[in-house]
């Protein structure tokens, strides 16, 4: 077997070292019971070529999103990656490596981190980031646990902007620990229903913009009101190239971000790996979750990285630990740092105009289809229609068509009596002729 | 080339006594390499894009004026800057990486080209599901081989890490016990002293009150104090098998009987699995759920700390209680089931926004196929001998923590051998770096007093444990021999000299701001 370097000879001249007559002398703590003769009733070892083979048939039953004219988003979105990513991020040093737990031989790992960090600080408007969560969802949901332990209360006030599953994945998690939620009904403008609803028992309260209907929000008021009543303001983004053009969380109050990252750096992997964007303000940086890297110096003063604060986390604290959380995402954080660091500043702007000047293209060719109905007023990439016939039955029409037209909300949120609703993304690899098909196509369709 | 490089005039060696130090922080191939924010990358960009039409005036004031901060580099420069770093990193692909409890084993390149086949990379989480049968059954082919290695019948696939599949198990067993009306009584969860962190983190992060397991003298569980601390207050224990001892846990089937007995269910951390595929199924074991680490037992990369996978088998008794989503098939083909629609109805909720790391799932049927049945029991055999011939060829110099028997696919060590040298754990493991090897995991678990746990995996040649061994032999010989500077200022030949932990934990500084003065726009 190609991966296992141990020859016939070796195992024997091994065995003979410790003083086993077989194998089998080195498992006799397992019970008998337990113990297994034979392989599992599974196929045996292949070669490369037939896995290529198997796992290559598979692939090739799924479209593609580059194949086709393409607009889904809904917390996960296709932009360009350049290839000089892709490539760092196959590197050994970095893909072989391991948690940064020996500062001296992983400067590499901390100092990406770190440069992460300060990247996904700025680009939030927050005073400090962490090192990664998982992705956006649970990012959100370690948000409400975080704010419970600030504010020493116990609800969450829930905008129904926000991302169905996001409120779900949180929901699941916060619910375990007592945490109380409340959320909003669903609506394209839900925001402004937020303030009225926060109360001297709330922790915090959770808008996301834009939000999943696409609506771009200054939640600056919604900030003052919550602070007015000792509350957090979470922030969630799940798009994260709308901060190159839209007033940043920080900007606007946010005293926690949360946020997905897929879209700077990776690819969209079928819903993951993608990578979660924790950041805060400075005084709660001792409640934050997940890894953090900072600065330090070495035995002859020069300047390094390590990780740090680490008397938050698990392997300390065990049962008293802010999370019980004990990776992050690191090479998705690569990914993101490298495309960040392409783009800089620059970049990120261009690229956040395109997404939005395709995103305005597209909505205006759909909306000249009669029988669609926008409802989003203003948006970054992505926005909500209503169509007169089921989006699900729509988007499948359009997929028979070879067109993916994107995201029926009542996917989402199947009870919510928005059935008749499509999200609709558009991005920077979104073409004129993609525009194109979706109109015609829609069209036919409808 | 070498007569091209020196005009005719070949080098030869010369002699110098002292060697000074380089006059600019580089040091040969290894490049002293500021931060993206020291360079003069404001304004600039590595990445062509045609020029926007609009200006985003029709979002009024939602655009955003001030300046982000965020230095761009053009692609060479881009290049430089992450090959610079890289060349900081330890690597598997460098040296043996024998963290105990990590299982750092050969990561194949077949996995990353299969992960990245469009097909697979490049759809969306929530396209039309006829769009994505290949990855549906892909997913439904993976919970295949897990639940056939496992021996389970169940497995929820989403969970994003090990401990994330900790909060899967447990959420599972909460909502059993909350479907039979006992969730009120069973406020505790049982977890040995050796457990790792996570095990308690996880049971408290769910709301549980976290009850301590003693631990007998042979480094297994003891039977008696966990029977004494069962009963009908108690959900759940979580024990790891392998456990974090390196040693298997003899008395699992009376563990599990005595567990089943008090009505509480079985977790087991599976981190260690690695050292029983295709031997030993869990299922047959007693256990109700166990967490699978991709990146671990299935070769899924590290990346420098993640991104991990930690799908969760269940047993019979917890199957129903699985987040959503999940796959299933029919005569027409797969479907995902994604809500709690009638079929789910007792599902726990969902534990992330979309269906879990389908990237790792690639890469871990990848891998699985590559060994088939016959290769993955291979691959627990050599791992647990490689980990026995390195106890077996160390223990007459350093003290293995349990010394009768055999190790499993990790060799433990405490610091007794180090009595009367003034080296610690922490010094000895600061000059296997100089040596050119990762340190094994330290001071865990905490029951072994100045732990050394060492997990070659079965990916390591002999040739490169004999080397691993000879440096581990050189450098005890040096303890032993009073040679301490070694030890105390170590590393001397690392990227870094030993970092000022402390000073890092007591004045954070977890972000780059601009010099007082500069006037670069940053926050």
């Amino acid at each position: 077997m190609r991966y296992l370097p141990l020859t016939p000879d070796d195992r024997s001249a091994m065995l003979a070292a410790i003083g086993a007559k077989s194998i089998d002398d080195l498992f006799v703590d397992v019970p008998q019971a337990a113990r297994r003769e034979g392989f599992v009733d599974l196929p045996r070892v292949a070669g490369e070529l037939q896995v290529e083979r198997a796992l290559g048939a598979l692939a090739g039953r799924n479209t593609a999103a580059g194949s086709v004219p393409f607009f889904c988003g809904a917390g996960a979105y296709r932009h360009h990656v350049p290839a000089t990513v892709d490539h760092v991020i196959q590197r050994s040093e970095f893909l072989t490596s391991y948690t940064p737990y020996q500062p001296e031989i992983a400067q590499g790992t901390l100092q990406y981190l770190y440069e992460f960090q300060t990247q996904v600080a700025n680009l939030t408007g927050m005073p400090v980031a962490n090192a990664s969560l998982y992705d956006g969802s649970t990012a959100m949901a370690e948000g409400v646990l975080m704010a419970t332990r600030v504010t020493r209360r116990n609800k969450a006030v829930i905008s129904g902007g926000v991302h169905p599953h996001y409120v779900a994945s949180t929901e699941t998690v916060v619910h375990a620990v007592g945490v109380e939620t409340q959320v909003l009904p669903a609506a394209v403008d839900a925001e402004a229903a937020v303030i009225e609803q926060i109360g001297p028992d709330t922790a915090c309260v959770v808008v996301q913009t834009p939000n999943v209907f696409g609506t771009a929000t200054d939640v600056t008021k919604i900030a003052e009101a919550a602070h007015a009543a000792g509350a957090l303001l979470i922030v969630v983004v799940t798009e994260a190239v709308s901060m190159g053009l839209l007033k940043s969380p920080g900007e606007m109050g946010a005293d926690i971000v949360a946020a997905e990252g897929q879209s700077i750096g990776n690819a969209l992997n079928f819903g993951g790996p993608y990578v979660g964007l924790f950041a805060c303000r400075e005084k709660l940086i001792r409640q934050m979750p997940g890894r953090l890297t900072g600065e330090t110096v070495d035995a002859d003063g020069t300047r390094g990285f390590v990780l740090t604060l680490s008397t938050r986390e698990q392997h300390i604290r065990r049962d008293k630990a802010t999370s019980n959380i004990c990776t992050n995402s690191g090479l998705c954080t690569l990914a993101f740092t490298i495309h960040m660091s392409l783009l800089g500043e620059t970049g990120l702007r261009r690229m956040a105009l395109l997404n939005h000047e395709t995103a305005l293209t597209t909505r205006d060719a759909v909306a000249s289809i009669p029988g669609v109905e926008v409802l989003t007023p203003r948006f970054f990439n992505e926005f909500a229609v209503r169509l007169p016939k089921n989006a699900t039955e729509v988007v499948d029409a359009l997929a028979a068509k070879g067109v993916l037209a994107g995201v029926p909300y009542g996917r989402l949120a199947p009870g919510a009596g928005m059935d008749d609703v499509l999200l609709v993304a558009a991005t920077e690899t979104t073409t004129a002729a993609h525009i194109a098909a979706l109109k015609t196509a829609l069209a036919e369709v409808l | 080339m070498s007569t091209m490089n020196t005009v005719g005039r070949p080098t030869t060696p010369n002699q110098v006594e002292t060697k000074p130090a380089t006059l600019t922080g580089g040091r040969g191939l290894l490049q002293d390499e500021h931060l993206i924010f020291e360079s003069d990358g404001w304004g600039k960009t590595g990445v062509d894009l045609p020029e926007p039409k609009t200006d985003g005036s029709d979002l009024g004031d939602l655009v955003r004026r001030d300046p982000i901060g965020l230095p761009g580099l053009s692609e060479p420069e881009t290049m430089r800057h992450y090959v610079r770093l890289s060349q900081k990193n330890h690597a598997i692909d460098l040296a043996i990486y024998p963290l105990g409890s990590c299982t750092m084993k050969h990561n194949p390149r077949l996995n990353e080209k299969m992960a990245r086949l469009p097909g697979f990379s490049d759809i969306h989480p929530l396209q039309p599901q006829s769009t994505v049968q290949g990855a549906l059954e892909l997913m439904d082919q993976l919970a295949h081989w897990l639940k056939t290695l496992t021996g389970m019948p169940a497995v929820a696939l989403s969970p994003k890490a090990g401990a994330h599949g900790e909060l899967c198990g447990l959420m599972a067993i909460r909502a059993a016990h909350e479907a039979k009306g006992e969730h009120e009584q069973r406020r505790k969860v049982l977890v040995p002293t050796s457990a790792h962190g996570t095990n308690p983190a996880t049971a408290a992060f769910v709301g549980y009150t976290v009850v301590e397991v003693a631990q007998t003298d042979d480094g297994r569980v003891d039977v008696a104090d966990l029977a004494s601390k069962l009963g009908p207050d108690v959900a759940a224990i979580m024990v790891t098998n392998p456990n974090t001892c390196g040693l298997f846990e003899r008395d699992i089937l009376e563990i599990s009987r005595l567990t089943h007995e008090a009505g509480a269910y079985f977790y087991c951390d599976g981190a260690n699995f690695n050292a029983i595929v295709g031997r030993v199924r869990p299922g047959d074991l007693g256990v109700d759920a166990m967490h699978i680490n991709l990146h671990k037992t299935f070769s899924t990369p590290h990346g420098g700390g993640g991104p991990g996978a930690g799908p969760v088998v269940l047993s019979e008794a917890l199957a129903a209680f699985a987040p959503a989503p999940w796959v299933v098939s029919d005569g027409d083909g797969f479907k995902l089931v994604e809500r709690e629609e009638a079929e789910a109805e007792q599902a726990f909720g969902r534990l992330c926004a979309f269906q879990g790391q389908m990237g790792m799932y690639v890469r871990a049927l990848s891998y699985m196929m590559s060994h088939g049945s016959d290769g993955l029991r291979q691959v627990a055999e050599d791992a647990v001998l490689n980990a026995n011939y390195i106890k077996a060829r160390l223990s007459d110099l350093m003290s293995p923590a349990f010394p009768d028997g055999p190790c499993m696919h990790e060799a433990l060590f405490d610091d007794e051998w180090l009595k009367g040298t003034d080296v610690t754990t922490l010094d000895f493991a600061k000059a296997m770096i100089d040596e050119g090897f990762h340190p094994m995991t330290m001071y865990f678990p905490l029951v072994v007093h100045g732990a050394m746990l060492i997990e070659p995996t079965e990916t390591e040649s002999k040739q490169e444990l004999d080397r691993f061994i000879e440096a581990m032999r050189a450098l005890a010989g040096a303890a032993k021999a009073g040679d301490v500077d070694r030890f105390k200022g170590a590393p001397f030949h690392a990227p870094m000299k030993r970092l000022d932990e402390t000073r890092a934990a007591r004045q954070p500084v977890l972000r780059w701001t601009a010099p007082e003065g500069s006037n670069i726009a940053a926050e």
